[in-house]
């Protein structure tokens, strides 16, 4: 193998812990793996932030096309074949640290079978970290689709009363979108007669320079890769499995599914569709602005009347993915670095919330809106910090929320008028479904009697809300810093769709 | 970096370290420690802001400067900083917030003496403070929205302080709802922006004295549309001169500066209460007095009147735009005033006064005369925050009680506070002697405003004249009814004693009158001290800076920080000339073709031109005419025969109805805009997810596959399974298929 291994190391340090545990668990039994499985777990996590920001150090924005390349043969056209631009490094390190603090909640909130639950969280982190990183689209695929398998593992053990309904339809959803990904995948490489990604996407045969995909192939290939991208995202109308997994999921699965497994749809619109399909993706462009216009519409709307504190944030992120799309597809740089701001601030935000959702749960053991009330007067900080989260969702200038959206906005404006007008509304409604929360939750008198003893947050929960908190309105006083990292992917995809000089 | 750039720097951050350290440190600083910093800090703000202000006036103004504290986005031409702008505009708006807020602290701290939250209050108002002054210290569209929101997010919250309160709730998330959907027409006017703002191949912008090309900064924008230079509208085949750009939004064709401009308006409307979108203001009287003060008088609700006029550039270029600034302005102000009449609550009816006085300022702002409606925010900041605080005074003393059908009878207990009062008062209605430099600020103002409409040559200038002229009659009716139903006659006790839940025990509450006197207490110091400042602010703020907003001094203090060409009444072709018409702001102007015209003279400051169109006598009398007939209708009726408007008030009418129930704005948007909401959720979620969405896809499917699924005893381990085998074939499949390739 070549290179310089730092990609590799950082997805596999996650795996490599979750087998120590694993070992464990079989030489050790339950009692042993479940104490030692928080130490092993948090330290992998960390050791994977510190690989991964070591990465990021290494890595030069600069530059465009992909860097830290390690590559090993594998099998046909495929190889083992790492990579990142700054996209995928953004998105590499918006894993690496969340995961930790994920770890440190479920620590805490997970009671039985915690040395499997640990597991399954490690191996999701190699395997999502995996997604970002792999520049060979076989090798995307065992990834993207790995990371299902634990994802289903936590909604279906660990989850709540409905469990098995949230993880069948999960199950179904994902199954569609990724047999169609699939019968392209096939088709793609027994054409191009390699996976490799970059190659693919310069879109020329590599031995005989011929175009690999006319506008007519491309159109079919681009729809398979949008069922899979869609349901992902998720987008109207395949977005249904989002609310009953986060409903049922725990708190740490919501958070990771929010934060991360969301956005492995942009990721693909953005690594795949685009620069691979670029006739396509231009044909496509009104069809993708009415979804997101409607994503936002509808799904804030929809948010607006539920009475599940979790469902209600689960809507909330469909229709902020919206904004994704919308941004993605403008094909213009103001339109597509919104988008990824938009997937790195809504990792912070959404996964806040979930947080927020998991520290009252814990509790309380409900979501219902309605058993709450008034609880700004036993849990001021939690109020605070609620309140901070809130606003950044509702998309409060000064926190990374707002970034996101005033930029796909203006991307989307300069292609279609009616989709800014419309994503322009999802601000008004944002705002009105969030407070509306905030406020039957934590105003108010306390009137229910089981809430009298309610505590504040512990200093853990304290923590993992105040970092959480302090990038959001990091990322929206100074956006340049991930601008900065991703100038280079936006510059590239653009370059591929041709629009550069326009 | 020079004395005036330190100083701006603390007067904007200041109070958000204030506002952060109040916050976060209350439970080690204690109420006190949090009233102290907060206060302390916002005081020495203002007097740096009192400084900065009266040195640019009557010292040397100095020449409009930007500090770039930091960058914020850098995205292609959508490139903004965090700046400070220091001009005429942001030190005036500087002066204003600082020193009402000062004075709001202060005053706080006697009015909330008995709130358990005071760190929080006093956190809040700082936060407030500091998003104002960042909002009138921009020198880009995005950081005055980042301003706009944040003043925003404090008004909510202090709207809704007593978060025990199902009415302050709901007030504060309708104030922030009713915002936002301005600020969708402000969002969507920065998008137009940059869509047209592009720079045009082969244009040296550097000539129009641009050193950074962005699509929202201030100094770019105002200047390609001072000099209509071309730009390229994304999309379009060739560059065209800004002013001259079409574009179709919305499926319609239109022009881009003025969809820009009426666009940005919609934003202002939300801000600033007018029609359409007001109906947040009187709820928003739901929160702490001092707030109302601060907040829905003085400062915020005028950030679109500040919007209009530091956008001026752009609206004195776009007529339709700029029309309908006018009649929103003027409908508002007219029928804002309306409401007024038939309101009991004093904090609404001086609630619904803003709200008409907001409408004088925009429709000024509309016909170009941008100085009188700085000028008359200028005023109406320091009278109406003293006729807020006034009021709060009255209901501190009167133990919370609002309703003034439930007051009478208050002067003597609280003569000082009556006192303040009446000078507010007469500086609402705008008492002075015509002709004269004699009279209290809003004389000033109010007239520079009304006579601007009359000498403006718009369509709309004279609808916007009548409407200014009825208001002021309405004005002067409702406020004398405000005062003579609070402090005259004898103590009416209101028949359902309400009980506050703010603890004032104190025994002679309720206790019976004696000789019709209200159980009033005088307020304290710490409260008639901010008062009696206002107060002076009221009485002398107007013939003090005339010169400077308006005439002799006016080109040395505004150095075109708004446009002054097209002031109808005191511009260089005014009326009243005052001033040099601006030579447009770059040195080459190429692009704009100077109008050869005889005024070209420059118009010496003082008197000069015009004797042929002064205006005539009977306008200048007007607005004193219309006063001095609402004065002796509030005497008739609220002195002489207050049975008379009980007795209508309970007989109804549908004129009282209709007037009383804010012409049923409330009422229609409830069931359009939020009962609507709902129910179209609840068709999307309960018809569009559930029934057509799964009915069709996952629950058809599964209803299908759970008799072949029911051998398998765990339903979960069986999808894995499942799972891994689709996974595994796939991938042997995929195998197959790719060696197969491979071998052809």
């Amino acid at each position: 193998m070549t290179g310089p291994l730092i990609l590799t190391l950082t997805t596999f340090v996650p795996l490599a812990g979750g087998l120590l545990i694993l070992a464990l668990r079989i030489v050790g039994g339950s009692a042993v793996a479940g104490s030692a499985s928080k130490g092993i777990a948090l330290l992998t996590s960390l050791a994977t932030l510190v690989v991964s920001l070591m990465a990021l150090s290494q890595f030069d924005p600069s530059k465009a096309g992909y860097q830290l390349i390690d590559q090993a043969p594998w099998f046909g056209g495929s190889s083992y074949k790492m990579g990142v631009d700054g996209l995928a490094i953004a998105l590499v390190v918006l894993t690496t640290a969340l995961t930790p603090l994920c770890i440190l909640q479920s620590m805490k909130s997970i009671e039985e079978r915690l040395a499997e639950y640990m597991i399954a969280f490690l191996v999701l982190e190699s395997l999502m970290i995996g997604v970002f990183c792999a520049m060979d689209l076989i090798l995307f695929y065992v990834f993207f689709e790995g990371g299902l398998i634990p994802m289903f593992l936590i909604i279906g053990v660990w989850g709540g009363k409905n469990r098995l309904y949230a993880a069948f339809k999960f199950f179904l959803y994902t199954l569609l979108g990724s047999l169609l990904l699939l019968i392209a995948l096939i088709y793609m490489a027994s054409v191009a007669g390699t996976t490799d990604v970059p190659t693919l996407q310069e879109g020329l045969h590599p031995v005989t320079g011929a175009v690999l995909f006319p506008p007519e192939v491309q159109t079919w290939l681009w729809l398979a890769f949008f069922a899979s991208f869609a349901v992902k995202l998720p987008m109207f109308p395949v977005h249904t499995w989002l609310p009953d997994a986060h409903v049922e999921a725990p708190t740490a699965g919501s958070v990771v599914l929010a934060a991360v497994l969301l956005k492995m749809g942009g990721y693909g619109f953005l690594r795949f569709s685009l620069p691979m399909f670029p006739e396509a993706s231009m044909l496509f462009q009104p069809l993708m602005f009415g979804l997101s216009v409607i994503a936002i519409v509808y799904a804030s709307l929809v948010a607006f009347r539920q009475t599940d504190i979790k469902k209600l944030v689960a809507y909330s992120s469909v229709a902020h993915m919206g904004f994704v799309t919308l941004g993605i597809f403008s094909f213009n740089e103001a339109g597509i670095q919104g988008a990824i701001f938009q997937m790195i601030s809504h990792g912070v935000i959404s996964g806040a919330l979930f947080f927020c959702v998991g520290v009252i749960y814990d509790r309380m053991h409900t979501r219902e809106i309605a058993f709450y009330g008034g609880l700004v007067h036993r849990m001021p900080v939690y109020a605070a910090l609620f309140m901070l989260f809130s606003m950044a969702n509702v998309g409060l200038p000064g926190t990374s929320g707002f970034v996101g959206e005033i930029l796909t906005m203006v991307g989307g404006f300069q292609a279609s008028t009616w989709a800014a007008a419309g994503a322009a509304l999802g601000v008004i409604f944002s705002a009105v479904y969030m407070l509306t929360l905030y406020r039957r939750v934590v105003f108010g008198e306390m009137t229910n009697p089981k809430l009298m003893d309610i505590k504040d947050v512990t200093p853990l929960e304290f923590f993992i809300l105040g970092l959480l908190a302090i990038s959001a309105l990091i990322f929206g006083v100074f956006p340049g810093l991930v601008f900065d990292l991703t100038q280079g992917s936006t510059t590239e995809v653009l370059r591929m769709i041709g629009q550069v000089g326009q | 970096m020079s004395f005036q750039e330190v100083a701006a720097i603390l007067i904007v951050l200041s109070p958000g370290l204030a506002a952060a350290v109040a916050a976060l440190g209350q439970r080690v600083l204690g109420d006190k420690g949090a009233m102290t910093i907060t206060t302390g800090i916002v005081v020495s703000a203002a007097a740096l802001a009192a400084y900065q202000f009266f040195n640019h006036a009557f010292g040397a103004a100095s020449e409009p400067t930007t500090l770039i504290l930091s960058r914020w986005f850098n995205v292609d031409t959508f490139i903004a900083d965090w700046a400070i702008r220091i001009d005429a505009l942001s030190i005036t708006m500087m002066f204003v917030v600082t020193s009402v807020s000062a004075l709001v602290h202060i005053y706080s701290i006697g009015y909330m003496a008995e709130d358990p939250h005071r760190a929080r209050f006093f956190a809040y108002l700082s936060l407030f403070t500091f998003a104002m002054l960042m909002l009138v210290t921009a020198d880009n569209f995005i950081q005055l929205f980042f301003g706009w929101e944040g003043v925003g997010l404090a008004s909510y919250l202090l709207i809704g302080f007593w978060y025990k309160k199902p009415s302050a709730n709901d007030a504060a998330i309708k104030a922030f709802v009713v915002n936002r959907v301005g600020d969708f027409g402000f969002a969507l006017g920065i998008m137009a922006l940059v869509f047209m703002i592009q720079p045009a191949a082969g244009v040296n912008y550097g000539q129009f004295g641009i050193t950074e090309f962005s699509s929202i900064k201030f100094d770019t924008v105002f200047a390609i549309i001072a000099n209509n230079a071309p730009v390229q509208v994304i999309g379009q085949a060739a560059a065209t001169p800004i002013q001259e750009v079409t574009f179709d939004f919305l499926g319609v064709h239109v022009w881009g500066l003025e969809m820009a401009g009426i666009l940005l308006f919609i934003g202002a409307m939300g801000k600033s209460a007018q029609f359409f979108l007001h109906t947040w203001l009187p709820d928003a009287m739901e929160g702490p007095t001092p707030v109302s003060a601060l907040i829905h008088a003085a400062t915020m609700v005028t950030a679109g009147v500040f919007l209009v006029c530091r956008a001026s550039p752009l609206y004195a270029v776009t007529e339709v735009a700029s029309n309908v600034v006018t009649v929103v302005g003027a409908v508002t102000c007219l029928f804002a005033a309306t409401v007024g009449l038939a309101q009991n609550d004093i904090k609404r009816v001086v609630a619904y006064s803003t709200c008409s006085q907001l409408g004088y300022m925009f429709f000024a702002a509309g016909l170009g005369a941008y100085g009188a409606a700085m000028f008359h925010l200028f005023t109406h900041a320091f009278f109406k925050a003293l006729l807020f605080l006034g009021a709060g005074s009255v209901i501190h003393g009167m133990h919370h009680e609002q309703d003034m059908r439930y007051m009478g009878g208050v002067r003597q207990p609280m003569t000082l506070t009556w006192a303040m009062m009446l000078i507010g008062t007469l500086a609402l209605i705008g008492f002075g002697i015509p002709g004269t430099e004699i009279g209290f600020a809003g004389f000033f103002s109010k007239d520079a405003v009304i006579e601007s409409a009359f000498a403006s040559d718009s369509a709309f200038g004279p609808f916007a004249f009548w409407c200014g002229i009825a208001a002021a009659l309405l004005t002067s009716f409702y406020s004398w009814r405000l005062m003579f139903m609070t402090f005259e006659g004898k103590y009416r006790p209101n028949p359902h004693a309400h009980h506050d839940d703010h603890g004032h025990a104190d025994d002679h509450a309720h206790a019976a009158p004696k000789d019709g006197r209200a159980p009033a207490h005088e307020s304290p110091w710490v409260m008639l001290a901010p008062l009696v400042l206002l107060a002076t602010g009221a009485v002398f703020a107007g013939v003090l800076f005339k010169p400077q907003f308006l005439t002799s001094n006016a080109d040395n203090f505004w150095q075109g920080a708004i446009v002054r060409d097209a002031d109808p009444l005191y511009g260089p072709h005014g009326v009243h000339a005052y001033g040099v018409a601006s030579e447009t702001h770059a040195p080459a102007a190429e692009a704009h073709a100077e109008p050869a015209d005889a005024h070209a003279e420059p118009a010496a400051a003082g008197e000069h031109a015009g004797e042929h169109h002064e205006l005539p006598a009977w306008v200048v009398w007007a607005p004193f005419t219309v006063t001095l007939t609402g004065f002796l209708g509030a005497v008739i009726f609220y002195l002489l025969a207050p049975g008379v408007p009980r007795r209508m008030a309970a007989n109804g009418g549908p004129m009282h109805a209709f007037l009383s129930h804010k012409w049923y704005f409330d009422e229609i948007y409830r069931f359009v805009f939020v009962k609507g909401a709902a129910a179209l959720g609840d068709l999307f979620w309960k018809v569009g997810d559930k029934k057509i969405i799964d009915g069709l896809g996952p629950d058809g499917v599964t209803s299908t596959a759970k008799a072949g699924a029911s051998g398998l005893s765990k339903l979960h381990t069986g999808y894995i399974f499942h799972y891994a085998l689709v996974i595994l074939v796939s991938a042997v499949i995929f195998v197959a298929f790719v060696l197969a390739g491979q071998g052809r």
